[in-house]
């Protein structure tokens, strides 16, 4: 386990600024809160903890310290297994997961197994739920800890059942002696215990080959609370004297205020006006009267002048640092050698607009005070880092602060920020009561972040015989993730470079991964045409990582490539893609109507490879699903803006993927028991765009170099 | 708008006290605590916060409560009272036809009307009927294939 890998953010998380502040471990408590029993502890290894100071660290702050713990579980004389983890669910299912990992190693009944999640008080520090990273850390130390414990409970029952370990039997929650001759229970052997073990990251566990719970498609553990509405968000939550709360916005960004008359929102009966600097909110008994006595405020603002969409790739490589940048990069070879030897060049630039998380539910907080001490429940992948935004907004010590995560209505990147925990704390501390925030969806689209948009300059040559000779890659903006190229070119220049961003921008699902792909699987689709190759044949001549191969192949497989036939307005596209440890190839066909200039995905096929898989079925559907999120970003989602306000902060203006844009899906899992499980979250998103620029290519025989590809239709 | 004194919500006709423009959204939860139907939009295009009334799918974030009169309300807590999951909720959990699951209670309402109107919809009658309910996390496939499976699950008389 590479504690330093968890630590380093990714550069282009533009929206965090971290400050890790640490679990304070009073042992006792863990008994004084749960009752006797066993608890085991996973806790970095000291030699890893002082390696963990290295480059990649942001200037040496926090870390892992030798005994930090990053979670723990308890064993109770009821037999109930709790696990605590600083993990956020926020639809991804690892609810779900991280208990197959307990249950594998414990070989307990799932039911069992209670997760306590993302809460500040009673979870150990996490730094947040992004970057695929709870498969790959979180779920492998869930099975160390289970694992010690189950070897703790052995020792406990050979000597409760007064014979030798190797003769014991776990299963459902019991130890039993071969052949029957006693067994005795988890809460049995538990009971009037005060235990604790400790793991460490290179504590061994259940390889994958032998996985029996782990592995398999368990249903959402909690599933029924979802059909059945009783499943509380943070937006659904509500405490005695409740206020509602709303937030004044200036009418652009970065607008100052020149005057206010706040007297007729006062005025209204149960209506307090809340100021505090350029902070205006009001709170009131319902959302109704909040919204009135906030529309009767009157508020003059200066705007600021500021780029626009119409500008906006002008503006990005006018405001480009010229190098360094940000994220990964590679260079090898010489372009220009490469270049010369090839016998086309092709040059391209590529866009990719702003776009909106729309997470369903918007950001949204109920916050509490007493005395000086606050508590908050709020939608977020960060509790920790919203748990530091609070304690800086109002200068109190995080222990006088709580944070609570209920399993939330989706994030994908977009909720790695406190803004409505900050809000509904500052109103509810001026109300004197408990206020909840609840973001208008025209808010969430206009005041949260964006994925940052980019220009993608491309350079490339190929020889006759199919091989890629010289391959140039330039990113304005958008960022470093999946920047590098994964086919055998000798000569390779990948580079990300910063803009001044008009937007505020930060992480989205696979952050800049989707974008670069969308550049570098079109333009390697063009060099296939200038060299007359198929698309699957050009891609396997210059392609040797062996992982790479299998999905392409195994997508092109099942998507019948090799007999697959456009024209009458069909096109077939593929691309292919690496990130984060894990291995996509997607095939679409597409039809491109001419005449109606209507764009519509028939048929998406996605290989992919995330090393052992946990849960086959919900695997299945975050491919599923970020193949179906991908299609707005490719086909039509973009976020305008002019003059300091985006201009389609609406769903009737913001087209998102619907019902009628569904493709027929097929995935295909490979499954590699022999390689530690990679998250997959993210980066089953990056292959669609190119693919329906490619079958659209291969429809029209038009190349589009812009995401959204076809935002107003074909004949745009 | 008159104030509202009385609603009838999942079969039960019970006193209220609000404004007649506050919608009925703001009213099932921020009043009846029924927090299964869920704001998303504000302006329907989502489907998030559909409950039915008299049978009939609608988005409670664009009625104002003092328009919903005598006419009964059905909200995601209301399909299932008696514990016995209604069949399209079964579908779902057996389709895990949600990730973050916060479009589904809209989901399942909507799939609810669309199967009391049509025993056995088609594919595309589905897609026609659903569109209107946004599922971010797309999960559409595995609704579509909820909604059929509970279509032949469903007796003719019991929609």
């Amino acid at each position: 386990m590479n504690v330093t890998e968890e630590l380093a953010i990714e550069t282009e998380r533009y929206e965090l600024f971290e400050r890790p502040r640490h679990f304070g471990v009073d042992r006792r408590d863990f008994f004084k809160r749960l009752g006797g029993g066993l608890v085991v502890l996973c806790v970095a290894a000291p030699a890893l903890a002082q390696e963990s100071g290295g480059a990649r660290r942001r200037g040496g702050r926090g870390g892992a310290v030798p005994g930090e713990i990053d979670a723990w579980l308890h064993v109770g004389k009821d037999g109930i297994v709790t696990v605590f983890t600083g993990k956020a669910e926020v639809g991804q299912n690892i609810r779900t997961s991280l208990t197959q990992a307990v249950a594998e190693e414990l070989r307990a009944p799932v039911a069992s197994i209670n997760m306590i999640m993302a809460d500040t008080r009673l979870t150990p520090y996490d730094m947040g739920t992004f970057g695929s990273q709870t498969t790959p850390q979180m779920a492998s130390r869930l099975h160390k800890i289970a694992a010690a414990a189950r070897e703790a409970l052995l020792d406990l029952a050979a000597d409760h059942l007064k014979t030798d370990r190797a003769s014991l039997v776990l299963g459902d929650g019991k130890i039993s002696k071969t052949g029957g001759a006693g067994e005795v229970t988890f809460g049995e052997l538990t009971q009037g215990q005060k235990l604790v073990k400790s793991v460490t990251h290179e504590s061994s566990a259940t390889p994958a080959t032998d996985w029996k719970i782990a592995g398999a498609s368990l249903a959402k553990v909690d599933g029924r609370d979802f059909v059945t509405g009783k499943h509380k968000y943070s937006s659904d939550m509500s405490l005695p004297g409740m206020l509602h709360g709303r937030v004044l916005r200036p009418t652009s960004f970065h607008a100052s205020l020149d005057s206010i008359d706040t007297a007729a929102a006062e005025a209204m009966p149960g209506v307090k006006l809340v100021r505090d600097g350029d902070f205006i909110g009001v709170t009131a008994p319902d959302a109704l009267s909040a919204d009135h006595a906030l529309q009767a405020i009157r508020a003059k603002w200066t705007a600021t002048p500021q780029p626009s969409s119409v500008e906006l790739f002008d503006y990005l490589r006018k405001t480009a640092s010229a190098s360094g940048g940000r994220g990964e990069g590679r260079h090898t070879g010489s372009i220009e050698e490469g270049l010369s030897a090839a016998s086309h060049k092709l040059q391209a630039t590529y866009t990719v607009a702003y776009i909106a998380h729309t997470p369903l539910e918007p950001r949204a907080a109920v916050a509490s005070w007493d005395g000086g001490k606050l508590t908050v429940w709020t939608g977020s992948q960060r509790p920790f880092g919203v748990r530091s935004e609070l304690a800086d907004a109002f200068a109190i010590a995080e222990e006088n602060i709580h944070v609570i995560v209920p399993d939330t209505g989706a994030g994908y990147g977009g909720k790695h920020t406190g803004e409505a925990a900050v809000e509904a704390a500052r109103l509810a501390k001026a109300a004197g009561k408990p206020v909840k925030l609840v973001w208008t969806r025209q808010e969430e689209f206009t005041w949260a972040y964006f994925r940052p948009a980019g220009v993608i300059d491309v350079n490339a040559g190929v020889r006759d015989d199919g091989a890629i000779l010289a391959w140039e890659f330039h990113n304005y903006n958008s960022g470093g993730s999946g920047i590098n190229c994964p086919y055998d070119v000798p000569n390779q220049i990948s580079q990300s470079h910063g803009s001044n961003s008009p937007l505020r921008q930060g992480s989205y699902r696979a952050l800049a991964a989707t974008a670069n792909h969308f550049a570098r699987e079109s333009h390697i689709d063009d060099l296939a045409a200038a060299v007359k190759m198929d698309p699957l044949d050009f891609r396997l001549k210059n392609l040797t990582d062996p992982r790479l191969r299998a999905v392409l192949e195994a997508a092109a497989e099942r998507f019948g490539w090799r007999g697959a036939k456009n024209g009458g307005g069909r096109g077939i596209g593929l691309a292919l893609g690496t990130e984060k440890g894990s291995y996509l190839a997607t095939c679409v066909e597409v039809m491109a109507d001419k005449e109606s200039g209507e764009v519509k995905v028939l048929r998406a096929v996605s290989a992919f490879d995330c090393g052992a898989v946990v849960n086959p079925n919900h695997l299945k559907n975050q491919v599923e699903g970020a193949l179906v999120m991908g299609l707005g970003g490719a086909l039509f989602e973009a976020i305008e803006f002019e003059n300091g306000m985006v201009t389609n902060p609406r769903l009737s203006d913001y087209r998102v993927p619907r019902f009628s844009d569904l493709p027929k899906i097929e995935v295909v899992l490979i499954d590699r028991k022999d390689v530690p499980s990679a998250g997959a979250g993210e980066t089953p998103i990056v292959c669609i765009a190119p693919a329906i620029g490619n079958a659209i290519f291969n429809a029209t025989n038009t190349r589009l170099r812009s995401m959204p590809l076809v935002p107003g239709g074909l004949n745009d | 708008m008159p104030k509202v004194s009385e609603l009838n919500v999942n079969g039960k006709a019970g006193p209220i006290d609000a404004e007649g423009e506050r919608t009925l959204l703001s009213v099932l939860r921020d009043d009846l605590n029924l927090t299964g139907t869920k704001y998303g939009c504000g302006e329907g295009q989502c489907g998030a916060c559909t409950v039915l009334l008299d049978g009939a799918p609608t988005r409670s974030c664009q009625i104002p409560v003092g328009s919903v009169g005598r006419r009964k309300v059905i909200t995601i807590e209301g399909l299932a009272p008696e514990g016995q999951l209604h069949p399209l909720q079964q579908a779902f959990l057996d389709h895990d036809a949600f990730q973050c699951g916060y479009c589904t209670s809209g989901m399942i309402l909507s799939g609810v009307a669309l199967l009391r109107k049509r025993k056995n919809p088609s594919e595309a009658e589905i897609i026609r009927f659903m569109d209107g309910n946004v599922c971010r996390c797309g999960t559409y496939q595995r609704i579509i294939a909820a909604i059929r499976q509970a279509a032949n699950k469903i007796p003719g008389d019991a929609k």
